[in-house]
């Protein structure tokens, strides 16, 4: 029998690492579901759908900045020396994905605000009957507005990726140390802004469209996931370690039951019969794939924390 | 350049702790908080039982993910010996740096900064030696540049044998554990 | 301090010192410092010895502008190094206590609720003053007992003795090394002593037979246990539990606990049958040799492992390889002896055994101690003793010699045979956890008239006082100069480095003030412990303010093994090595020791060990918020397979239920492979009952709760305590 004892007893680190609570996965989600609805309404901008009265273009920039903020307000949350943060701005860090992600989030902020000065709505005319008229000038640019759009898609890949990259370089935690990581928040955070869309929009052209593109995203959700475990369980032992924390280790019940079947399989079903019209859209599968999106960086996150290279040491 | 390392012998740690103590009061470490530890690890079955006792800390990696993690630059590699430090006015208490290291060396600070060992760099740079390596009761704690093949800790290395905690993170720890 | 010592501070720190404000010129300036606290300024160095644990390593306290910063070892003190075990670099906790007993109390309900009245010094001493003359005017002063333990309590000793009584004792006889001391006694004419005079750090091969160093923190010990293992020194561990020691040995004898007599007897049967033994020495300092020979040669190995599980050939193996090492072969004699009722002659067994190998008086084996020579205060001689003490009524146990019986003393007071015992003074022991069975103790202090408790903290004893006297903690106070006897001759100086923070007293002051009160001012003629000290220290040429800046004044070296020109000297009878105790004989006992067979634990029933964890002392430091962050609950020991076949998961509490019925507290389980599947086993000190310790409070389980069955020594009165059994309670 192999026994290991510690007299270590740090608080959020003893006996498993728990010092990112809520906060940090609230951050993550919100930030993939941003990343996801700016590269959708950058690409509706692209494509030059802004001339239709659909929504994706006007008030999904407008919620991306109220959930950004929220998700950037839970990510403040979390810090233990809050007076200092002001610190992220006075250098930058080459190496540090937070350093990145911090002034990711500096292009990302007037990216989206210029989004939502193409066509402001009308409670912010209101409010300041200037914004018409700068709408109305940029309304007569049509490359500004394709930039405006690809700005929104660039940044939004950044910041999409960057929610992976910022657990998946710290590589002492075995289960996020996949290269794939990225890549599964963002098609994620495109699934979850795929399904907002879906779920608002009051066009049913981009509803039926958006529905659809969800469908894709999900499909290739569990792909990603295939090949990450794949990844995972080819490598170390840490690493096989932690693809089984949520195969069938301690985080496999809600990983099948949550993040797999109602967050991924179980909607996909439902949209797939209803762009089929075999059924009638509901709010259901939507909501379902955004919940499972939330619960997908409370698992990542709290399994990532449980993963660790030492523990390959005790089975 | 100087690499601030240590060397500590298995054999003869008994795991009592005083470094743990000896820490806690030269650095003021808060109540309920561990900057060094001691892990009892043994194999085996009664009454053929092999066991290890060491004391741990910061291992001062030459490769260091808590320093490249560092969003603002307040964990550090000091100049002096290559000691990984964190300055407490740049640090903002975002923990990736806590999350980033396989030893799980670090913690946040009742204050909001990332703590951790510094080999005692206040003491070291006086001329002393660590709190924990001068209160050892057994000797097993030896402090040193490793990159001097003369000093104390690299002589131990060329005639003993030895291991590092988990050599497979990639860190290139600088605290070498004799047996 | 003078300069040279000032560098060598500077050399040791590297930080500078300020004005060395070195607290107090008088002892009238100390008590009265609180306002000089703000004008304390910079890192002040000041030298004093240690109080964690009874070993009295010289220490160095930090003082930081005026705040208590750390402690280290001085460097100059041979017990220490320079180097602090953890309970001495944890000492900054006991002054920081926040449980600690901050003024005077007198009790206002019944003894044991712990309900107080704060009181005033002189209320609280006039309350004592009161009932002493009382019970000495009623009883005699014989009546009234001291139970003490460590340096601290000599003032009231002294003051006991001025007062007209006889019983003063102490825990660390009966309960603790007293078989040890007679075994050796009876053998070598002379004591093992504390610190033990073990040449651990010179010898080839050391035997350790429930001996538990590394967990056990005796620093000087530890330290040369760590440079045998580093030279290569030949380890046999015996013990139950495998431990920290086991892990370093060479052979590990996982014996089955009560029979180390068995293996004893066989070791010495196959050094003898093999003629392994030092013939030159035995022949030389050694008597009765042909009759020993007799007695042991009969014990095979093969006899051996019925009793011990132990292999018979590793038992040979053993023999023969302590044997080939001789002399500088120490078969450790350990310390807490008291466990199965046969202790005196298991001790003298191994002192037969040490004997055998010729390590008495040898490099590498027992060496002889030296202390400082200083003349006591030049009391005036204490008034004549009426009465015998009450510890050992009659005789009984004829061996104990030298020390009192503490459960004798406890004895009497419940039978108030051969006299009443109505008045207990307390020092520094926490009897509830000291003395076994505490139903007797409570019996014994329900039939008190007066009860005093002085203690830093309010221990569980302290619970059940009447009045409660709290001390200051060692770095706060003077205490008696420590010459403890060692290798070389030192003496060393405990003085206060910081204030009280309350109202918090030294006991030398109390045993004083008390002492003016009762009308026998005239036994502390000193004007304070200051003038007590330097009328003691100029008596042998030194000064008090040499030794206060010192901290450690050494003698010159002298000879400690006999073969550099120590004095071979046995107080035994026959002057030699008694290998055959006529003695013994004479007494009806065993004049070489015998086995007796110790009952096994009943089916489902586990033998209750107990042993030392390396962060606290007893119960007296759990409180210390330094020790308690490093261990602030005991662990329940249990084997692997045990666990498995009464489904006891790693870190669930369970309780524990012993032969008598008695619950302990809950405890947390450990399953491990570290231990035999007949016993289980905790640390001592925990589970603590007295709801003012709130940090402790009912933290962990109390081995001395269950310890309720207890064998006494016939010999010499010593408690035996491993010979409970318990049982698991499951739900907690």
């Amino acid at each position: 029998m192999h026994e290991i004892f510690t007299t270590r007893n740090n608080p959020y680190v003893d006996p498993i690492m728990a010092m990112w609570e809520w906060q940090i996965p609230v951050y993550l989600f919100l930030g993939g579901m941003v990343a996801g609805m700016m590269i959708i309404a950058g690409y509706f901008l692209f494509s030059g759908r802004h001339k239709e009265s659909n929504c994706a273009c006007f008030s999904i920039p407008f919620t991306s900045l109220i959930l950004l903020s929220l998700g950037m307000f839970a990510l403040f949350l979390d810090l233990a020396h809050k007076p200092y943060v002001w610190r992220l701005y006075t250098t930058f860090q080459l190496k540090s994905p937070m350093s990145w992600g911090a002034w990711i989030l500096i292009l990302v902020y007037p990216a989206l605000i210029a989004n939502i000065l193409i066509r402001p709505s009308q409670w912010m005319i209101n409010r300041v009957p200037k914004l018409s008229e700068i709408a109305g000038k940029i309304q007569q640019h049509h490359i500004l507005i394709r930039n405006i759009g690809i700005l929104n898609m660039l940044f939004g890949l950044m910041l999409g990726a960057y929610t992976g990259v910022l657990l998946s370089t710290l590589g002492s935690r075995p289960l996020w140390n996949t290269s794939l990581l990225w890549v599964l928040f963002l098609v994620s955070g495109l699934s979850a802004a795929a399904a907002y869309v879906h779920l608002v929009a009051k066009n049913k052209a981009e509803s039926e469209l958006l529905a659809k593109a969800d469908n894709g995203f999900l499909v290739v959700e569990l792909f990603v996931f295939v090949m990450m475990f794949l990844g995972l369980l080819s490598s170390a032992k840490p690493h096989i370690e932690a693809a089984n924390l949520l195969l069938n280790g301690a985080y496999a019940p809600i990983f099948w039951v949550f993040v797999i079947g109602m967050g991924i399989v179980i909607p996909l079903i439902i949209q797939l019969l209803a762009v089929n019209h075999k059924v009638k859209h509901t709010p259901i599968a939507p909501i379902m794939v955004i919940v499972g999106g939330l619960i997908l960086r409370f698992v990542i996150v709290s399994a990532g924390q449980y993963s660790h290279w030492f523990n390959a040491h005790f089975h | 350049m100087a690499r601030f390392g240590m060397v500590i012998d298995t054999k003869k740690c008994v795991g009592c702790q005083d470094c743990v103590i000896a820490c806690k009061t030269e650095n003021k470490v808060p109540e309920g908080h561990d900057r060094d530890w001691i892990v009892t690890e043994s194999h085996g079955k009664f009454p053929d039982i092999l066991m290890e006792i060491r004391t741990e800390r910061c291992n001062h990696c030459s490769n260091t993910p808590c320093v490249s993690c560092c969003p603002t630059g307040a964990s550090h590699i000091h100049d002096v010996g290559g000691v990984v430090l964190v300055n407490h006015d740049l640090c903002i208490g975002c923990k990736a740096c806590v999350e980033s290291c396989p030893y799980d060396a670090r913690f946040i600070h009742p204050d909001g900064y990332a703590d951790k060992c510094t080999f005692c760099i206040h003491r070291v740079e006086k001329g002393l030696k660590p709190a924990c390596v001068e209160v050892c009761p057994t000797y097993c704690m030896h402090f040193g540049d490793l990159d001097d093949p003369n000093s104390e800790v690299s002589k131990l290395l060329q005639s003993r044998k030895y291991h590092v905690n988990l050599p497979e993170a990639g860190t290139q720890p600088n605290i070498f554990y004799l047996i | 301090m003078n300069s040279l010592s000032r560098r060598k501070f500077l050399k040791i720190s590297g930080a500078t010192i300020a004005t060395a404000a070195v607290l107090a010129g008088s002892a009238k300036t100390f008590v009265k410092a609180s306002k000089k606290i703000s004008e304390r300024k910079g890192l002040e160095i000041i030298p004093t010895y240690c109080d964690l644990c009874f070993w009295k390593c010289g220490a160095l306290a930090y003082i930081e502008d005026g705040k208590l910063w750390k402690v280290e070892g001085n460097p100059a003190d041979p017990l220490s190094n320079g180097r602090l075990c953890p309970r001495g670099t944890g000492g900054v906790g006991a002054h920081y206590d926040p449980d600690r007993l901050k003024s005077p109390l007198i009790r206002k309900s019944l003894r044991g609720e712990e309900k107080w009245i704060d009181v005033t010094w002189d209320e609280a001493f006039d309350y004592i003053a009161e009932k002493m003359i009382k019970i000495k005017n009623e009883y005699g002063p014989e009546s009234v007992a001291l139970f003490s333990h460590g340096i601290g309590g000599s003032f009231l000793k002294h003051l006991i003795r001025a007062y007209g009584s006889p019983n003063e004792t102490a825990p660390s006889f009966a309960q603790c090394r007293g078989p040890r001391e007679v075994g050796f006694e009876l053998t070598f004419g002379d004591v093992v002593g504390s610190p033990e005079r073990t040449d651990i750090e010179n010898t080839r091969c050391l035997t350790l037979i429930g001996s538990h160093l590394g967990e056990n923190m005796h620093n000087t010990q530890v330290q040369e246990f760590s440079r045998a293992v580093e030279r290569g020194a030949s380890i046999i561990v015996v013990d139950p539990r495998f431990s920290v020691a086991a892990s370093k040995a060479k052979y590990y004898l996982p014996i089955k606990p009560g029979t180390d007599l068995a293996l004893l007897l066989a070791w010495m049967s196959i050094i003898v049958n093999e003629k392994l033994y030092d013939a030159e020495y035995i022949s030389k300092y050694g008597t009765g040799f042909d009759l020993f020979v007799a007695e042991v040669s009969k014990y095979t190995p093969e006899w051996a492992y019925v009793e011990t599980g132990i292999e018979p050939d590793l038992i040979r193996e053993t023999a023969r390889e302590m044997a080939r090492y001789k002399p500088a072969s120490l078969v450790h004699p350990g310390r807490h002896a008291t466990w199965y009722g046969d202790d005196a002659q298991r001790s003298r067994a191994i002192a037969l055994l040490n004997a055998l190998l010729g390590s008495w008086g040898r490099k590498g084996g027992f060496y002889q101690t030296h202390s400082f020579s200083i003349p006591k205060y030049p009391y005036p001689p204490y008034p004549e003793l009426k009465k015998e003490s009450v510890h050992n009524p009659n005789n009984k146990y004829p061996f104990a010699t030298g020390e009192q019986i503490s459960t004798g003393i406890r004895e009497a007071t419940i039978t108030g045979k051969p006299y009443p015992i109505k008045g207990w003074f307390v020092y520094g022991t926490n009897l509830m956890q000291a003395l076994p069975n505490q139903n007797e103790t409570v019996e014994a202090i329900q039939n008190l008239d007066l009860m005093v408790v002085v203690d830093v903290i309010p221990s569980e004893i302290a619970g059940w006082a009447d009045v409660v006297l709290p001390e200051s903690v060692y770095l706060e106070r003077y205490d008696d100069l420590n010459t403890s006897p060692f290798k070389e001759a030192f003496v060393g100086i405990r003085q206060p480095v910081i204030e009280e923070p309350n109202d918090q007293k030294p006991n030398w002051w109390m045993a004083k003030k008390i002492a003016e009160k009762i009308g026998l001012g005239n036994y502390f003629p000193w004007k304070d412990v200051e003038e007590y000290l330097d009328t003691r220290l100029q008596a042998a040429d030194l000064s008090l303010q040499e030794l206060k800046t010192k901290g450690i004044i050494k003698a010159p070296q002298q000879p400690i093994y006999f073969e550099d020109g120590a004095e071979p000297e046995f107080l035994t009878p026959s002057g030699k090595i008694e290998f055959y105790s006529s003695q013994l004989a004479e007494a009806g006992f065993d004049p070489v020791p015998r086995y007796t067979k110790h009952p096994d634990p009943p089916p489902g029933y586990f033998r209750l060990i107990y042993g030392r964890a390396p962060v606290h002392t007893f119960s007296k430091t759990q409180s210390n918020p330094l020790l308690k962050d490093m261990m602030d609950e005991n662990e329940l020991w249990v084997n692997t397979d045990i666990a498995e076949k009464y489904g006891l998961n790693h870190g669930v509490y369970i309780k524990l239920k012993n032969q008598d019925g008695v619950v302990s507290n809950k405890i947390k389980v450990r399953v491990t492979e570290r231990i035999r599947t007949d016993c289980v086993y905790m640390v001592h000190g925990f589970g603590q009952k007295s709801r003012q310790l709130r940090s402790t409070f009912n933290k962990g389980a109390s081995d001395s709760e269950l310890i309720t069955k207890y064998t006494i020594d016939p010999l010499m009165g010593g408690t035996a305590m491993n010979v409970n059994f318990v049982t698991f309670e499951m739900e907690a």
